[in-house]
This record gives structure tokens, C-alpha cells and sequence, in this order.
């Protein structure tokens, strides 16, 4: 590995984590597209700064940039408050206005500017290296690399200093606003930390891009975990693997790196969103597909304790009285049985001591309706669940 | 460049006329879109379309349009389909779902449009023209395939005009009816993607999605009828294709997606402002025209309450004394004066008779409102 390559790696990795630490909460305040408005509107921001500094990495151009973000989630707030088109619609509208005049302003000056605009578009990380700051005679490394650990160790300040402000008015913004922590400072502050962030990760992995950083390590996490902290471990740590697999890929495949390191964030979603343990597709579909049966036995059982006559209790009747199919009635037979709720002679079906026990207890709690009693009680009396 | 030119030059004629069949069918589209709170989808679907595209090249190796837009349309319906899954399975909210699939299909389209750049074959690729697009590459033959799903989807939308409306404003009822909303659903959502695939090439991804909102959101100002919308929406779309390609011809090094995305805007501001009904301007207006109307009746019934105490009504009073109260200005006595309300001689003011019967029955009518 080249000192090159070891230096791209910490570029993207640093990236993906001051992305993420903004990224948690605009996820979690259901304002995830507002990153999308921004990355593409603070292309005015840079292109005016660009003109200005002659500089891609001049702070001042970055400033700049960050107040066109903080001016396009103003503008997008105040159409919205005028009530004239719905809330999303406002986002629609400005972003593509403002990204428009980006890219004509880039197209106009093409020949005096080293913009271009797939490097708008795709970020140019694999140059970095090769842009290092000189501070007097000596080498202290890709410019890069210090813009965005710059804002690194801002995100992070910011994020241990104002975790518990930011926690609260993330999950209760009344309380937070009894409590006196004005939701308005925070919403702009944590505007104002996104849009410094996405300039900083732009000139890294370009406008769309970002989006990917900021978006998919959260929703991941989301995903996986309840806890706030673990989620923001968890999107660090995604991104940074993302970062690192993805600059691989790249390699191998002689392709954009913002391109695959988005790919590898895309791969790691998809397995979440399968295989998670609790949201994941898969579980929802088995847990679903248990409580079906699970509350079809319970049908099942009431019927029994309600019927005492031996016509009504018969293995084909209760298939033709209750209507089920015949793989459903034998599937919710055979949870009862294997529970020992039922026994079968005769092709009767009498409930068992512990089946009628079962019965009388969620009766009992069907008709009180106490809260998550149902599966404590599932727990107590089942072996095996459906 | 001259204005007969429109008529003589067949390259800027056909592009023309693309683009404003294309700002027709997106205005058309996306009146539902914006209706249905669904103005963001446009935006997932345009960036969700571009691995379709290179992988439609990958796959066949040949350059040809058509399949690309059916791999585009593949893909954008694939990434639709899946960010209603994501909204419907998990936890993770529209907004998440929409940034997510959004950025992380264009990651993936912009990996393989690196990867392709790399083959052999690439340079006759052209691929990058999706991003910006190029209005520039439309032939007879694209604007000919644009009108085609045009005329088809105003068919079926006039087929099917009574269940989508009801579907827009009240998807509950539309269900209890017996309506199957699923597929209404999915009609006008596969809609709007083949829309938005048409106008790749055209607008590009990334502002294809002002394409779809913007003339919808202008109409939506004029009217709160969806047919007049709709027809509204088709017309400004269709002025925004044809000005912003008449603007970026008429200069160089202009791009013709961006200039038509601005045209669009313009309308959009033009709307906000000048609508009559819901516009800032008219809506400020209005406002202020209460105001002094409010101003002009707090400062009669204050007099009114002075002159009850007197015989004569018109028994002339100080101005000093409506100095206490704030809804009195010079102007105020003006305009009372000129509606025949009250006589100003000098430094004293009286209710004439047409004035105190006026302040009476604005007492009696706040009296009964009262109770």
C-alpha cells in the first residue's frame, strides 16, 4: 500500500464520519432530504467562491458555501410557511433553481475556473494526495486531509458538548422547549454543522454523494439498534468501512471511489434491511407470519372451551366450522399439540389442564386489554412458537 | 440567432419541440405528484434510473437510446418500488427512504459509468449527456416517441380521470368504494417514472425533477380545480421547454437543462407572487386593506362613543382627544371625511348623521355577535 493510497483511505474515512455525526440527526428529525437540497445548492456557494479565492480550499470559500447552505433551508422554510405548496414541493423547488445557476455560472466561465462538472458530481478523492499543504519549507500533508479533520473535530466537539440538548430535542422537542433550550438554535445550529460538513465532504466525493454518506450509515443504524449512542457508533463505523471496502472496490475495478464507496454503503443497507434481527425484512416477515398463527390458535382454543358437545370438537368440523384451510388447521393443531394445550383421541379435541388454564388467562387478558401481557403469557406457556 | 430561425433551422425546430412536448407530459404528470405530496419521488427516480442506463450498455454493448430508456425505466421503477417498501416494512421514514435510494442507485450508476469509461468501446458511449443532458442530441424520432406517451397517458388519465381524482383527495373513501387503489397507485406512479425517463436525456438526472414540480406547483397557484390545473400545468411546462431552449440557443456554452429548469422557476416566482387569489402579493395586500378598514371602524366607534354622550350628535369635538387612542391618524380623519363619516373645521371633528348610523349599526352587529 502507497502512502498515496493509505492517505485516500483516511480522506474517505474521515469523511464518512463527520458525515454521519449530522447524519443521525437529520434522519432522526425526518429532515434526511434537506441534505440533499443543501449538497446541491452550496454548488452557488462554491462556484461564486471559487471566483472570488481562485481556491478550492480556501476557508473562505468553504463559508461561503456553508451560508448558501444555511440560506437555502431558510428559503425552503420560508416557502413553506407561505403555505403555497406543500412542504416537500419546497425542497423540489429550490434546490434545482439554485444547482441550476451553479452549473450555468460553471458553464459560462468554463475556460478561467478548474471546475468541472463531473468533479461537481463525483468528487476528485483520488487527486487529493497529490494537493498538500506547505507550511513554510515543510510537508504537512493533503490539504484535504486537514480541511475535513478540521470539521471533524468540530462535528464531534459540538456533538459531546450539545449531546444531551441535541438528544432531547431530537425525541421531544416540547419538553426540550419547556426546559429552555431554544429548538430554533439547535435546528439552525445543526443546519449550519450539516452544510459546513457536506462543503467539506463535497470537494471530497461530490454533491450527490454526500447524500449517501449522510443518509445510508444512519439509516442502517436505525435499523439495528434503539440506542442513540450505539446508533452513532454503528454509522461510524459503516462509514468507515464503506470508505476502506470502497476504495478497493475502486481499485479493482479501476472506477470512481465515491461511486463505490456509495455501492459498498448500498451493499451493507440491503443486508441490513434483509437480515436485520428485529426490522429486517425477514424477521418482520417470520414474526408476522407467527402471530397470524399464534392469534388463530387462540381463536381455535376459545372455540373449544366454548363448545362442550363432541360434534363441535371433531378434527374435520373445526376445519369446516372455523373456515380454514386445511394446511392452516393442521399448522395451529399441531402448535397445539406440541405445546400440550391439546389432546386428540378419537379424533376429538379436548383442551388439556394446561391448555384450559392457557384459554382462561387470555380471556382474562383479552378482556381487560392490559397492555403486553399477551406475550409474557405466550412465553409462559409455550414451548414452541408458531 | 434570429427568430425565424425556429421555423428554418430543423435541429433547433425538433429540439423545440421536444421540449416542450416534454414540459407538456411533465407538467401533466406532475400536478399528481405534487398533489399527492410526492414531489421528492421525482427526484429518487431520475438518480434511481442511471445504473439502468449503464447497465443496459454493459449488457448489449451497443449505443442505442431506446434500450437505455428501458433500462432506466427498469431501474427507476425497481428503486420506486423498493422506497415503498422501506416506508412500508421498516421504521425509516420517507424522507430517509427517498435520500437513501436516491443516493445510493447513483452511487452505483456512477461506478459503472467510471467502470464503462474504462472499456474499450466506451468513448462511443456517450453516457455522460444523462447527467446535464443534452438537448442538443434529440432527433424527429425521440420527439416523436415522446408524443406517443404523451397521447398514451392522456388517454388512460382521462379513462381513468374520476378514480384518480378520487385516489388524489381522499384514498380512504376511494378504497371503501371498491375501487383497487393498489393499482391506481401503481398506474400513476409507473407513470411519472416513464416521464421522468423520457426527460433524461433532455433535462439530465439531476434536475429532472424540477422539470416535474415546478410546472405543477406554478399551476396550483391559478386554480383549485385539478383539470384546470392539469392543462395549466402542461402549458407552463411546455412555455418553460420552449424558452429555455429559444435562451440557451440564442448564447453559447449554455446548457439547455439548467436554462429550462431557471424558466421554469421564473414561472414558479411569477406565480407565487402575482396569483390573485393565493399570491404574497395580492394575499399582503389584502392584509393591509383589513388593517385600515379595522383602523377606520375602531376610530369610528371610539367616536361614537363620545358623541352618544351628547344631544346633538354632530356636536364638534377636539381632535386632542383621540390622541389616547392608537387606531387614529391624520390619514384615518382623511378617509372618514371623504366617505362622508365625519366633518374635520380646523382642530375639531363631529359625526355627521350617515357616520353615527353607520357606528350604531356596527355597534348592534357586535352586540348580537357577542351573544
Amino acid at each position: 500500500m502507497t502512502n498515496a493510497q493509505l492517505e485516500i483511505q483516511l480522506i474517505a474515512a474521515l469523511v464518512a464520519v463527520a458525515c454521519a455525526i449530522p447524519g443521525v440527526f437529520l434522519v432522526l428529525r425526518k429532515m434526511a432530504m434537506i441534505s440533499d437540497a443543501i449538497s446541491h445548492s452550496i454548488l452557488v456557494g462554491i462556484v461564486v467562491g471559487f471566483f472570488i479565492t481562485q481556491d478550492l480550499n480556501s476557508p473562505l470559500l468553504i463559508l461561503l458555501a456553508a451560508v448558501t447552505g444555511v440560506v437555502t433551508v431558510i428559503l425552503v422554510e420560508f416557502i413553506q410557511k407561505t403555505g403555497l405548496v406543500k412542504e416537500d414541493t419546497a425542497i423540489g423547488l429550490v434546490f434545482p433553481a439554485l444547482f441550476s445557476i451553479g452549473v450555468i455560472l460553471i458553464a459560462k466561465h468554463a475556460n478561467d475556473v478548474h471546475l468541472d462538472i463531473d468533479a461537481v458530481l463525483l468528487g476528485e478523492l483520488a487527486f487529493a494526495p497529490f494537493d498538500h499543504l506547505i507550511v513554510g519549507d515543510t510537508d504537512i500533508g493533503p490539504k484535504s486531509l486537514w480541511v475535513i479533520g478540521t470539521i471533524l473535530v468540530i462535528n464531534l466537539t459540538l456533538l459531546i458538548l450539545f449531546f444531551k440538548e441535541l438528544k432531547l430535542s431530537t425525541f421531544d422537542k416540547g419538553l426540550a422547549a419547556t426546559l429552555g433550550f431554544s429548538p430554533l438554535l439547535l435546528h439552525y445550529g445543526l443546519m449550519t454543522v450539516s452544510s459546513v460538513t457536506i462543503v467539506g465532504a463535497f470537494d471530497a466525493v461530490g454533491a450527490v454523494l454526500v447524500v449517501a454518506l449522510i443518509i445510508a450509515p444512519p439509516a442502517t443504524a436505525y435499523l439495528l439498534t434503539d440506542d442513540l449512542k450505539k446508533m452513532l457508533l454503528l454509522s461510524c463505523f459503516f462509514g468507515i468501512f464503506a470508505a476502506i471496502s470502497g476504495y478497493w472496490v475502486a481499485n479493482a475495478l479501476d472506477a470512481s471511489i465515491a461511486g463505490s464507496m456509495t455501492t459498498m454503503l448500498g451493499v451493507v443497507f440491503l443486508l441490513v434491511y434483509l437480515f436485520a434481527p428485529k426490522q429486517g425484512v425477514f424477521s418482520v416477515f417470520y414474526k408476522e407470519r407467527q402471530q397470524r398463527i399464534e392469534v388463530s390458535l387462540l381463536v381455535f382454543l376459545l372455540h373449544l372451551q366454548n363448545h362442550q358437545e363432541k360434534e363441535e370438537r371433531h378434527v374435520n368440523h373445526l376445519q369446516e366450522h372455523i373456515n380454514w384451510e386445511k394446511v392452516k388447521a393442521k399448522t395451529v393443531l399441531e402448535l397445539a399439540t406440541k405445546n400440550n394445550l391439546i389432546h386428540i383421541s378419537e379424533n376429538i379435541v379436548s383442551l388439556t389442564e394446561k391448555g384450559q388454564e392457557f384459554t382462561d388467562e387470555a380471556l382474562k387478558y383479552i378482556t381487560t386489554n392490559k397492555e403486553t401481557a399477551i406475550e409474557e403469557l405466550k412465553d409462559r406457556f409455550f414451548l414452541f412458537r408458531g | 440567432m434570429e427568430l425565424t430561425d425556429f421555423f428554418t433551422n430543423y435541429t433547433l425546430r425538433t429540439i423545440t419541440l421536444g421540449t416542450a412536448v416534454l414540459g407538456a407530459i411533465c407538467g401533466m404528470l406532475g400536478s399528481f405528484a405534487v398533489l399527492r405530496k410526492q414531489s421528492l419521488l421525482g427526484d429518487a427516480i431520475s438518480h434511481a434510473s442511471l445504473p439502468g442506463i449503464a447497465i443496459a450498455f454493459i449488457i448489449t454493448g451497443v449505443k442505442n437510446e431506446h434500450l437505455f430508456l428501458v433500462g432506466a425505466l427498469i431501474s427507476g421503477l425497481i428503486g420506486t418500488f423498493w422506497i415503498k417498501s422501506i416506508v412500508k416494512r421498516t421504521r425509516l421514514k420517507n424522507d430517509t427512504a427517498l435520500g437513501l435510494i436516491l443516493s445510493l442507485f447513483f452511487g452505483l450508476g456512477m461506478l459503472l459509468l467510471t467502470f464503462i469509461q474504462k472499456m474499450p468501446n466506451a468513448n462511443q458511449a456517450g453516457l455522460d449527456k444523462y447527467l446535464f443532458g443534452q438537448a442538443a442530441t434529440l432527433v424527429e424520432e425521440d420527439v416523436w416517441v415522446m408524443a406517443a406517451v404523451t397521447g398514451v397517458s392522456l388517454i388512460v388519465l382521462l379513462l381513468f380521470w374520476k378514480e384518480l381524482k378520487l385516489l388524489l383527495f381522499d384514498p380512504d373513501y376511494t378504497k371503501t368504494l371498491g375501487f383497487n387503489t393498489r393499482f391506481l397507485d401503481i398506474l400513476i406512479t409507473s407513470f411519472i417514472v416513464v416521464a421522468i425517463v423520457l426527460g433524461l436525456q433532455t433535462v439530465g438526472v439531476v434536475l429532472m425533477s424540477a422539470m416535474l414540480l415546478a410546472p405543477a406547483a406554478a399551476a396550483r397557484q391559478w386554480t383549485n380545480n385539478l383539470g384546470v390545473m392539469i392543462v395549466l400545468a402542461s402549458i407552463f411546462g411546455a412555455f418553460s421547454g420552449v424558452f429555455g431552449t429559444a435562451i440557451s440557443a440564442s448564447q453559447d456554452n449554455l446548457s439547455t437543462g439548467p436554462v429550462i429548469v431557471l424558466v421554469a422557476a421564473a414561472f414558479v416566482l411569477l406565480s407565487f407572487i402575482f396569483s390573485p387569489r393565493r399570491g404574497l402579493l395580492f394575499r399582503e395586500l389584502r392584509f393591509r386593506k383589513n388593517r385600515r378598514e379595522l383602523h377606520l371602524k375602531k376610530t369610528l366607534t371610539f367616536m361614537y362613543r363620545i358623541a352618544k354622550e351628547h344631544d346633538n350628535i354632530s356636536h364638534p369635538h377636539a381632535i386632542r382627544i383621540l390622541n389616547n387612542f392608537q387606531g387614529f391618524t391624520r390619514k384615518t380623519l382623511t378617509k372618514l371625511e371623504e366617505q362622508h363619516l365625519i366633518r374635520v373645521e380646523g382642530n375639531q371633528w363631529a359625526l355627521t348623521e350617515k357616520g353615527f348610523q353607520e357606528a350604531e349599526s356596527m355597534y348592534v352587529k357586535m352586540g348580537t355577535d357577542h351573544d
